[in-house]
């Protein structure tokens, strides 16, 4: 129940997120002064804890995503193993962020 | 009601199920693709990460991968606001204001691509 509700507030903020896809693209192809602006805001504290914050609900999003892919097709649905695949989720969604962080 | 206006195809509950899972297989496969990609990469810079983004593959399945974004964003939030915004007027400003976002982020996004895929 915990992750369901996760996974709707995940989606919206990468919702937002789509707006610095957006940025993100239209400031590599403007040139390099926007593409510096926008790389020095996202690099600030603030722009790295949003980065990070966003980071986590993709990794959460899709993990948790992946599971509702298995209940539409029949799998997982026991309330057992929802329990089980839930706390998956959550620990998936930690370590591929740390690992993303760690290697980028 | 506002569905049919947009995309006629996918007026009904099925369309929108069907919809919403189809760019969730596609945004699980490109979203995977990304955080490889900048993992991949040796710098950040201007430079390096203009050349990864104007090959045509991958201008190409940047543009794919915005366009999925945009349209299953809008399908996600179209359900968070019909849950929490009640009142009719209201949830019809909400829902259209949605709309012009998605749409608006999803050209500048499509633009960006184009330019950089293709773009002298």
């Amino acid at each position: 129940m915990t992750v369901s509700i996760l996974h709707r507030m995940t989606g919206v903020a990468m919702s937002v997120g789509l707006v610095v896809l957006a940025w993100w693209l239209g400031s590599l192809s403007l040139g390099g002064d926007q593409y510096d602006t926008f790389v020095g805001l996202m690099s600030s504290l603030p722009g790295r804890l949003l980065l990070l914050g966003w980071s986590f609900a993709f990794f959460l999003h899709l993990a948790n995503g992946i599971r509702h892919l298995a209940w539409d097709l029949g799998h997982g649905f026991e309330r057992q193993q929802a329990d089980a695949s839930a706390w998956l989720v959550l620990l998936l969604a930690v370590v591929c962020t740390a690992v993303f962080w760690y290697l980028l | 009601m506002h569905r049919r206006i947009l995309v006629p195809a996918l007026s009904s509950a099925t369309g929108h199920f069907i919809a919403q899972r189809v760019s969730a297989v596609v945004l699980a496969v490109l979203g995977v693709w990304l955080v490889c990609s900048l993992i991949g990469m040796d710098s950040f810079e201007h430079g390096s990460m203009r050349a990864f983004a104007a090959t045509p593959l991958n201008s190409g399945l940047l543009a794919l991968l915005s366009v999925s974004m945009a349209y299953h964003s809008y399908l996600g939030v179209e359900v968070v606001i019909d849950d929490y915004v009640h009142l009719p007027r209201l949830n019809s400003m909400a829902q259209l204001l949605s709309r012009a976002a998605h749409l608006v982020l999803a050209l500048v996004a499509l633009h960006a691509t184009y330019q950089l895929g293709f773009g002298t």
